[in-house]
């Protein structure tokens, strides 16, 4: 440490929790071993790491989810061994969950309450949830439906209902994946007002730029170490990534391919949304050519899971809504669209991409059988379709013991790699991708964008759908964005100012709802 | 038109004929807003049918007789939970074989209870207002179990809407994973609900044997239990739709059995599968078209949570 380290203010405000040689080990993986670090008051602390470093099981045992094996915690010099999340909370440590922790048929203030330990009558906790939530620049209307709000705004609900709590810790699990540019800026706005307040923030994220901007320290982990610390604001993104990943990084190259005829055109496409509290597709048209990547960005739930659906064919629509090659395919389901080449990679791995407990054999004949020839007269010919998924296990580096073992019992990232190996596998000629690289880490992302390229320079028409503002600018040719069902006009991707994009996907979303409700 | 069919008697004849699909539809929903599928209703109404009579019978007591009641279908309910909830067997298999389980069971152990009457269950003394011309004779001539029915409806209503614990049991019932990460007991709410269950559709099933019917006989439940289900979906979930539901299916198979005695001119068979065909047509209606969303399901319902990392 040099001097001027030392007089930094946040080194001179009084230590709030400190974790002491932590480590917890699950059958056949050790996901924290020996970690420590510490918060101050009022600090702003990055948890930086790929997925599977750890992260998530360190805070959860912070958060009382988990028990560490070994290792102690201290919060404000007093040992700190939080049984639930109910002592968590009690202690003054709250978390703003990635996902999994609202829900959707009750509305923001049951929500709220559901997340207290002795909430107030439900009359008084809406007038409070008003007053904090707009003390802080993020209005939330108490009596709305979850399942009606953007991802933003139910963000806001998990933010409020730890707030309402008056935290000492405050800890964000990934909180910017779901958000546009610009509330984003709000987002940081409030975690600085509240690190003024004297709340620490414990913020996990692995986009570097932001904890650039935000945090003031960093602990990074791999594998279930922590390999550095570092003052964020003092390091290069690229310097933190290669400490992340341990290696140096290859940005994925393309090949300048050139563009061919219109290979999927679409034309006023509207349809109704099949998923509860889904947003219906509004006349949304664009048209991609032989060799170029669409990249579709939008906040989720603004249609991206129908537009995947109704590309795909599993929801129909007018015939002449949806062309491959000039011939209209609206109407048909999609077994007719798999045989003119168009194959579709949706974002739910587990129950919609991959059937969880068929084998990976099995899965790979569920998309692949028509193309790739593996049945025979109504016979499934196995030796053709275990080459084939050992051939996907092979060229996507599928780390699995076989490719007989269940699709559920792969790790999240790999599975993906499985099935967006499994379409691009199938000499595709139009390509429907929707957030292909969620939740992989960083040098399988990579793979996973370069065969996406690959098979675009090799003539495919591709529509990537991405929540990834970075992946979208890096592999696509045009961009538009999906707001509430309606996709703006696609614009080459050269350049698109992040001002532009985030306009083009709607601004501050739901703002505008939140105040008028008032 | 009601030719030879007195309205009054009528009425306060579906009253008593729905006691037993309330309570057991009352249960159900409490079971199926905190998650749960228990298909086994049918297998707990008719144990508790069994329960419910020896008791009565070897203790002289109809009240002891309905505690007998509900905890036979308590007991059911606890074998079904410690499959669902702790082996995390399928939830329709096990409650399929629950049903199965209890009509066998209770055919074992009421063999030698057949022919017996239980100890009566009386109506509850209203004095003068029972003398009230029509409304005396519909509303104050029933025994009490009758209008606990009725209250078990208002409180499983208020509890849901206006309680803590009610909130908590939709909480789970909406999203097991989001329940847990903010440190509720899934598997022990879960536990709660299915006992719960259990000992409504036991008091249901004793109520059939004890003041219905009453005597014993095998398979005395027939369907009702059933019946109860598909009430829960008919109501969307919510308690009163739960009580017009049980009335109108009450009233259906009241009616069938005074309009046979009029002597109407309907075949006896059509007559008795009209309440389950109705019950058929009304879920098929209301599956139909807008789809679950309308149908308010809670969204995990049916899957068994495991708390995983």
């Amino acid at each position: 440490m040099t001097r001027p380290e030392l007089l930094r203010p946040e080194l001179l405000r009084p230590e709030l929790l400190r974790v002491e040689g932590v480590t917890k080990a699950y059958p056949g993986v050790v996901a924290n071993s020996d970690v420590s670090f510490s918060i101050s008051e009022g600090e702003i602390h990055a948890l930086l790491g790929e997925n599977g470093a750890g992260k998530s099981t360190l805070v959860k045992m912070i958060y009382g989810l988990v028990k560490p094996d070994s290792g102690r915690m201290t919060l404000r010099g007093a040992a700190y061994t939080p049984a639930e999340p109910r002592a968590a909370r009690a202690s003054g440590v709250a978390m703003v969950f990635q996902h999994f922790s609202l829900f959707e048929a009750l509305n923001v203030a049951e929500n709220v309450a559901l997340g207290m330990e002795n909430p107030p009558p439900m009359k008084e906790l809406a007038s409070r949830i008003k007053a904090v939530s707009e003390e802080y620049g993020l209005p939330l209307d108490p009596a709305r439906m979850v399942g009606d709000l953007s991802a933003g705004e139910r963000q806001r609900v998990e933010i409020v209902r730890c707030l309402l709590q008056d935290p000492k810790l405050l800890i964000m699990d990934e909180p910017t994946s779901v958000l546009t540019p610009q509330e984003v800026d709000i987002l940081f706005r409030t975690l600085r007002q509240l690190s003024a307040e004297g709340t620490a923030i414990l913020y996990i994220s692995h986009k570097l730029e932001e904890i650039r901007t935000l945090c003031d320290e960093a602990t990074i982990l791999r594998r279930g170490k922590v390999v550095a610390t570092c003052t964020p604001r003092e390091r290069s993104a690229r310097e933190m990534a290669e400490l992340m990943i341990g290696a140096t990084l290859t940005p994925p190259e393309r090949a300048g391919g050139t563009k061919g005829a219109t290979a999927l055109e679409v034309v006023d496409l509207s349809v109704a949304s099949p998923i509860p509290f889904g947003t219906s597709l509004k006349n949304v048209s664009f048209k991609v050519a032989k060799g170029e990547v669409l990249g579709i960005a939008g906040v989720a739930g603004n249609g991206q899971d129908e537009l995947l659906l109704a590309l795909s064919g599993e929801v129909r629509a007018a015939r002449d809504a949806v062309k491959i090659d000039g011939a209209g395919v609206g109407h048909t389901g999609t077994n007719e669209r798999r045989a003119l080449g168009l194959v579709a990679a949706p974002e739910e791995r587990l129950g919609h991409a991959a059937a969880p407990d068929m084998s990976l054999v099995e899965n790979a004949l569920l998309s692949g059988a028509l193309r790739k020839g593996l049945t025979r007269n109504g016979f499934i010919d196995w030796g053709k379709t275990e080459a084939f998924a050992a051939g996907i296990v092979k060229d996507f580096d599928v780390r699995t013991p076989g490719t007989h073992v269940a699709a559920r019992a792969l790790s999240g990232g790999n599975l993906q790699k499985f099935v967006v190996g499994r379409e691009l596998s199938q000499t595709p000629t139009v390509i429907v991708i929707n957030q292909p690289t969620w939740g992989v880490d960083a040098a399988a992302a990579a793979s996973i964008r370069q065969a996406i390229l690959d098979r675009a320079a090799g003539g495919a028409a591709v529509v990537v759908i991405s929540q990834d503002l970075d992946e979208l600018l890096e592999i696509a040719d045009s961009f538009a964005a999906l707001n509430e069902g309606r996709l703006t006009r696609p614009r080459p991707v050269a350049g698109l100012t992040i001002d532009e994009i985030g306009l083009m996907m709607g601004g501050a979303h739901g703002m505008e709802v939140a105040h008028h409700a008032h | 038109m009601f030719g030879g069919i007195d309205p009054a008697l009528l009425i306060s004849a579906l009253m008593v004929a729905s006691v037993p699909i309330i309570l057991a539809a009352i249960g159900e929903l409490i079971v199926e807003r905190a998650g749960v599928l228990n298909l086994g209703v049918e297998g707990m109404m008719i144990m508790g049918a069994v329960c419910g009579f020896i008791v009565s019978v070897q203790s002289g007591s109809a009240v002891m007789g309905f505690v007998g009641g509900a905890i036979g279908g308590a007991a059911m309910a606890f074998i079904f939970g410690v499959l669902t909830q702790f082996l995390l067997a399928n939830q329709v298999a096990s409650g399929l074989a629950l049903t199965l389980f209890g009509l066998g069971l209770s055919s074992l152990m009421g063999q030698s209870f057949v022919g017996i009457r239980p100890p009566a269950t009386g109506a509850v003394p209203f004095g003068p207002l029972a003398d009230i011309p029509f409304f005396g004779r519909v509303l104050f001539s029933h025994d009490w179990v009758v209008y606990a029915s009725i209250a078990s409806v208002a409180a499983a209503w208020w509890v849901l809407k206006a309680t803590r614990t009610g909130l908590i049991l939709r909480a789970v019932g909406e999203s097991h994973d989001a329940a847990h990460a903010l440190g509720y007991k899934v598997r022990r709410i879960r536990m709660l609900a299915i006992l719960f269950g259990g000992a409504m559709a036991g008091l249901g099933g004793a109520y059939i044997s004890m003041v219905r019917v009453p005597q014993w006989t095998d398979g005395i439940t027939s369907g009702a239990g059933w019946i109860a289900l598909a009430i829960v979906v008919f109501a969307a979930w919510r308690p009163w739709r739960a009580l017009v539901g049980a009335y109108l299916f009450g009233g259906i198979s009241v009616l069938q059995l005074n309009l046979q005695a009029a002597g109407a001119r309907i075949p006896v068979e059509y007559l008795s599968m009209s309440p389950y065909l109705i019950t058929i047509l009304v879920l098929v209606i209301m599956s139909s078209g807008k789809g679950k969303a309308a149908l308010n399901a809670p969204a995990s319902l049916g899957q068994n949570f495991h708390a995983s990392r």
